[in-house]
């Protein structure tokens, strides 16, 4: 039996429906109950009360873009502990990308996927079913079957179609699905051999370079296939100025495109890999203080919808490796909101846009298919996270949930603190503090 | 302690050598550079005499880790080492062990385990080296990672055009080939920039520094020039660098027998630097591709001075750490 909640006393930020003042919120049978000024909602009806003093409320965070590793690599993560890792972020909602052995470009894959989220995780998982089979390039995957068995959009990830006439038709088909195509731009043939930004970094470290046209490339043929085709695709993870201008002159021309930028990409450049730092090697790689500024204008200007963690976790061996052969990725999870508060801290972003970009914009691009998800609404599903903006720790990847302890944030101090993620009106995560 | 010292280094009140490691020279002081010059000049007096052994290392264990072939260099340690009296244990390791899992940092636990104080290592991979040195209760000295740095090169190319010019600030110095790809060429550019030269680096667009912004201090010292003529007017140095004939596979020039016919280090086109201008090259040579037979071999090269500059220098460094690692 679902218990009822009252959170009180907290400012409820719901960039959804505009709203930014204190507010109590009560949460029954899994879904929003009521909303009213502070002390307006009786107490006594409720089983917990949570006070939020000095909180923000919002809606719970949705991810596009994360990687759980099962099946297949489990040593990196599970189903289990990336939700649960998650659920300590503030996430509820996260999209798992099809990248596992095998790929899930099968239903029956994308079943098991969601057995496994049903048996262990609090959270709501939704795969991502792959764009080709074997995510090969070569050949459409069933994307009807994958659409029938819940996948919530198509990607290869890392393995992007370079055919641009099978992107084309993988377009044109699944279009009528009305599912997200998600595309990591990526030029192989330019980004080939290269381990970080190209740029003054890697002239010292004597590393080859990824240069931002290997990006920007597949940003520009994506852009004009959605030109032609009238049909959406979503960009993930974009990195450069270059990117992130080309989708601004997009959408002023009308045409269907989303992106989204990753914490990391917000906060970090590529001076974060000096002395070969390979819990800093990320794919895309991080840019330079010039990229990052745009992508932090195109987060404040609408041209990037979405925030999503991009959470890659490796094995602390794979990272302990000559830089080369480390493989690329960051476990984002459980860093990502105070990394990101960091923008506010700063005045770089305005609290509203950040949280719009982890709840209500990621949830317009799933489209209402799981429900009534990204704001706080009564009669709306009751995914709620409550932070506290000011609360300082320490990062500290031994106490990561997630099997992925490879941050370059290990032992930094960040401001910000998610208190409560409340899952379908289920308590998922509450920090034990004093 | 005193009993280590070569008998005829004059016994400095301080050693302002505080490295436990050698990774690099890109945070090198001057004084930094001056001691090891310095240095390597007392032992270049020692390589001159009859008997060349001293007692300066005696009773230290030195291991040379080499993940990629090498005669020269490996020799050169080798024998560096031998002259100050070490032990030495050479191990060569294939390049393929790199990638079926043999993990560097177990390799360099077993062989401290076994005693070895200093290793020398060369790895096909940058930033190999601070791995190792991440992990490492010996000292780490970098014999050459990827395309990142090989400081010992730098180091002997500096002293070497020391005995030529009264100093290094104020001279020319072109660097010639695929300095894009060398550690040869990164490592000399923050040697010869620190200590004041102007570098030009010289070869087609594709072989040299791509991403450099203005915004880095190495940016207004190093000139890039395509133009090989209008690169070796009144230079002082002409360093080429070896041709790697991986270049061509990987697209970067059509050909080598294009290369030759635009960048080959020629006696005509030497004849543009300055009449004294001195030649060099880090070996080995592939002959009559970067260089030609004539000028390899001819009054203004100084090739095979190097490779016995090698030796002192290394001698130095290897004196260097073991005093700094006492500590």
């Amino acid at each position: 039996m679902i218990s009822s909640i009252l959170i009180k006393n907290g400012r409820l930020i719901d960039p959804a429906g505009s709203f930014d003042r204190p507010a109590d919120v009560l949460i029954k049978g899994g879904l929003i109950s009521e909303v009213a000024g502070p002390g307006q909602i009786e107490q006594a009806g409720a089983d917990n009360v949570f006070n939020a003093e000095g909180m923000i409320v919002c809606p719970g965070f949705i991810d596009l873009h994360c990687h759980l590793r099962e099946p297949g690599q489990e040593d990196k993560e599970s189903i289990k502990t990336g939700s649960e890792a998650a659920a300590n972020g503030g996430f509820t909602t996260i999209c798992c990308m099809p990248n596992t052995l095998p790929p899930i470009d099968t239903a029956a894959a994308v079943s098991y996927i969601n057995s496994i989220a049903a048996r262990d995780s609090a959270i709501r998982v939704l795969p991502i079913g792959c764009i080709t089979k074997n995510r090969k390039g070569e050949e459409l995957a069933p994307l009807y079957e994958l659409a029938e068995a819940g996948v919530a959009g198509f990607s290869d990830d890392g393995s992007p179609v370079a055919d641009s006439s099978l992107m084309l038709r993988a377009m044109l088909y699944a279009g009528p699905l009305g599912l997200p195509i998600i595309d990591h731009c990526e030029d192989l043939s330019l980004s080939r051999g290269g381990l970080m930004n190209e740029g003054d970094l890697a002239n010292i470290l004597g590393l080859p370079g990824i240069p931002a046209a290997a990006e920007e490339i597949m940003v520009a043929r994506d852009i004009l296939l959605a030109k032609s085709t009238g049909i959406h695709i979503h960009l993930a993870h974009i990195s450069t100025r270059g990117s992130v201008e080309m989708v601004r002159f997009a959408k002023r021309n009308g045409i269907k495109v989303t992106a989204e930028v990753t914490p990391h990409h917000l906060t970090l450049t590529e001076n974060a890999v000096a002395g070969y730092n390979t819990n800093a090697k990320v794919n895309p790689p991080l840019r330079s203080d010039d990229d990052v500024q745009s992508l932090i204008d195109g987060l404040t200007d609408g041209t990037i919808d979405v925030i999503s963690t991009d959470h890659a976790p490796h094995t602390a061996a794979e990272k302990e490796q000559e830089f080369a052969l480390a493989p690329a990725g960051i476990s984002g999870f459980e860093p990502a909101l105070a990394s990101l508060l960091s923008l506010v801290h700063r005045g770089k972003i305005e609290m509203a846009k950040l949280i719009g970009a982890l709840t209500f914009a990621p949830a317009g691009i799933l489209n209402g298919r799981y429900g009534k998800l990204g704001a706080i609404t009564p009669g709306w599903i009751a995914d709620v996270t409550v932070f506290d903006p000011g609360r300082e720790w320490r990062v500290e990847i031994g106490g990561f949930i997630s099997r992925g302890k490879n941050t370059p944030l290990n032992g930094m101090t960040l401001k910000g603190k998610v208190m409560l993620t409340i899952s379908r009106g289920d308590v998922v995560y509450r920090l034990n503090s004093k | 302690m005193k009993e280590n010292y070569p008998q005829d280094m004059h016994q400095p009140e301080t050693i302002s050598w505080h490295r436990k490691h050698l990774l690099d020279i890109d945070d090198f002081s001057i004084s930094e550079y001056d001691l090891v010059i310095k240095t390597a000049g007392v032992m270049g007096g020692i390589l001159s005499r009859p008997i060349k052994k001293v007692p300066a290392l005696r009773g230290r264990t030195i291991a040379t880790l080499f993940y990629e072939p090498s005669t020269r260099t490996r020799s050169s340690f080798e024998l560096a080492a031998k002259y100050l009296s070490a032990d030495v244990v050479n191990l060569a390791a294939s390049s393929s062990s790199i990638t079926k899992g043999e993990s560097l940092i177990d390799t360099l636990h077993t062989l401290e385990a076994m005693g070895v104080e200093i290793i020398i290592m060369r790895h096909p991979l940058a930033g190999a080296c601070h791995l190792a040195a991440r992990h490492a209760k010996s000292s780490i000295i970098n014999a050459g990672d990827g395309g990142h740095a090989h400081p010992t090169q730098a180091l002997l190319d500096m002293y070497t055009i020391l005995k030529h010019k009264p100093a290094i600030a104020g001279l020319n110095i072109v660097i010639l080939g695929d300095s894009r790809h060398s550690r040869v060429a990164r490592s000399n550019i923050w040697g010869l920039t620190a200590m004041g030269a102007s570098v030009t680096l010289c070869g087609p667009r594709s072989l040299l520094p791509i991403g450099l912004t203005p915004r880095h201090p190495l940016y207004s010292k190093i000139k890039l020039e395509t133009d090989i003529l209008r690169a070796l007017e009144g230079a002082d140095v002409v360093m080429a660098l070896r041709m790697q004939k991986e270049r061509q596979a990987a697209g970067l020039i059509p050909d080598i027998r294009e290369y030759v016919s635009q960048f080959r280090l020629t006696s005509d086109r030497l004849a543009v630097a300055k009449p004294d201008a001195l030649v060099m090259h880090p070996g080995p040579v592939n002959e009559d591709i970067e260089i030609s037979f004539e000028v390899a071999s001819g009054s203004q090269s100084l090739i095979t001075e190097q490779v016995s500059n090698g030796l002192a220098v290394r001698m130095a460094v290897l004196y260097l750490i073991s005093g700094g690692s006492k500590e």
